[in-house]
């Protein structure tokens, strides 16, 4: 019976760790592809390139790059005003899409490895509940 | 190799034909000159607005703002429902009612989260506005069937000359499901009596598992909406995919067939089906090609704007200018580039004065001035 009922512990704990994991950046990038069909593509485009003067690119971004924390930010809360993207000036409105934290995450994974961007460390979601609307 | 590279080419000629722009080619404006002056700012994307007075309107903000504003200074006005933000939803279109005068009613439509499903749909709601804030407060209709997509909520609201009220969906991200079943919510023009009953000769009224207040169906996403001045029909606009954006007149029951006949392709530019034209299947009065993304309508009926009477006016999101339509038999006959770099044009309404208003992201409301200004 105790040794039944240890197993039966061994199962729920294993199964709550699971369920507190990081899914593998490869879900993650997956799902983040979904979220990005969904709710960025219309203006950063395909490709990621964006639109000259309005919609800024993802692709090769060295805004995005550098700025990791504010990229997740803009995209939990909005972004407005002047940015500086691969020398371009952009001045427009991103609006907050209404994404939960995991979905920020997932979207994160998939903009920092697509169209040649290549992360060295894949976005947690407890990366995105740390940042605070400035 | 050789084979592959004529398919190739072969295809990309095929596509290339496909996409050929259509409708007459878009001008620059000539004549007058036309300024805009802002009347409200500080507004990121305007959605919907109408006005209560000369001096008074009403304006939404997507993010789930309604501001009630006179002589350019908002307030905001308490009393809305829970607004689920989500993609393109939010806190969308508001009229008044036709007898606003006296009743105070003011509808509105908005994202909502309610229901037991996960995710939202697009709502149409009525109220009594009381200074600044909403009594009264009813949910008329609510499209079932909730998701977490974040595309193609619609919406607007119109009335016809019997005071039927017609609100939009749009396809809710569903277009293999939703668009050309009338027992499923999205992707329809509705028809409502103001106070949210359902008109018993709507077209669905009497088929069994229809949703009885649909009116239209085949749409994809309508964010335009307006009753003709003379003839009184309700006149939409849709979104297309990339190409494929329409002006159609609506009618009891038809079908305008999204997805089955489309000028659009899908953003990735792999087509989305053959047919553009198939029996049973409304033709658009107009359709973009390519895409101006349009984003609300108004005829121009005053003499403030001499070359503009009778014309329509259409916002482009995407080309961040306003298209001038000359439309006579119902045929567009010519196309102006009007306020070209003007920003993201979110909607626009002729004021009680016969001046044209634009909703612009990140701008607010704009009226529009001819230069010189007439007396």
């Amino acid at each position: 019976m105790k040794y039944l009922l240890s197993i039966y512990c061994i199962g729920v704990f294993s199964f709550l760790g699971y369920m507190q994991q990081e899914k593998p950046l490869k879900q993650s990038i997956l799902d983040g592809e979904e979220i990005y069909q969904d709710f960025c593509l219309q203006c950063h485009l395909d490709n990621g390139k964006g639109v000259e003067n309005a919609f800024p690119p993802l692709a090769k971004s060295d805004y995005l790059q550098n700025n990791i924390e504010a990229s997740i930010r803009g995209i939990k809360y909005g972004l407005r005003g002047e940015i500086t993207v691969n020398g371009n000036t952009y001045n427009g409105v991103m609006v907050n899409q209404g994404l939960d934290e995991e979905e920020v995450a997932d979207v994160m994974n998939y903009i920092l490895n697509s169209w040649g961007n290549k992360a060295e460390n894949q976005i947690t979601v407890a990366q995105v509940l740390e940042v605070q609307k400035q | 190799m050789k084979k592959f590279t004529f398919t190739i080419a072969l295809c990309s000629l095929f596509f290339s034909s496909c996409a050929q722009d259509h409708g007459p080619k878009i001008q620059d404006e000539l004549g007058p000159k036309y300024i805009y002056e802002t009347v409200v700012d500080g507004i990121d994307i305007p959605w919907g607005m109408t006005f209560l007075s000369a001096t008074e309107m009403l304006v939404t903000e997507k993010s789930g703002i309604l501001y009630y504003v006179l002589d350019g200074v908002k307030s905001e006005i308490s009393g809305l429902p829970e607004i689920y933000v989500r993609g393109q939803g939010g806190l969308l279109d508001v009229t008044i009612a036709p007898d606003f005068e006296t009743s105070k009613v003011i509808f509105f439509t908005a994202s909502s989260s309610d229901g037991e499903a996960a995710g939202g749909h697009t709502a149409l709601y009525r109220a009594e506005l009381e200074g600044t804030s909403l009594q009264n407060l009813k949910q008329l209709y609510k499209g079932e069937g909730n998701t977490k997509k974040g595309q193609h909520w619609g919406s607007r609201i119109s009335f016809d000359a019997e005071g039927h009220l017609y609100f939009s969906i749009g396809d809710r991200g569903n277009r293999e499901v939703n668009p050309q079943d009338t027992t499923r919510d999205g992707g329809k023009i509705y028809r409502l009596n103001q106070d949210g009953s359902i008109p018993t000769d709507n077209p669905f009224y009497y088929e069994k598992g229809s949703k009885q207040a649909i009116y239209s169906y085949g749409h994809r996403n309508p964010q335009g909406m307006l009753t003709h001045p003379e003839t009184g029909a309700i006149w939409v606009h849709e979104h297309g995919p990339r190409g494929g954006d329409e002006i159609n007149v609506i009618g009891a029951g038809k079908n305008y067939g999204w997805p089955t006949i489309t000028y659009g392709i899908n953003y990735s530019g792999t087509p989305i089906t053959s047919d553009t034209d198939l029996p049973g299947l409304e033709q658009p009065l107009y359709y973009w090609l390519p895409s101006i993304a349009p984003s609300g309508m108004a005829f121009s009926t005053s003499d403030n704007y001499p070359n503009w009477k009778g014309n329509l006016l259409v916002g482009s999101l995407k080309f961040e200018y306003l298209e001038r339509l000359v439309i006579t038999d119902n045929e567009v006959k010519e196309r102006h580039k009007v306020l070209e770099g003007v920003g993201r044009i979110r909607n626009i309404k002729q004021g009680p004065y016969g001046s044209l208003y634009l909703g612009v992201e990140g701008k607010g409301i704009l009226k529009i001035i001819p230069q010189p200004p007439l007396n």
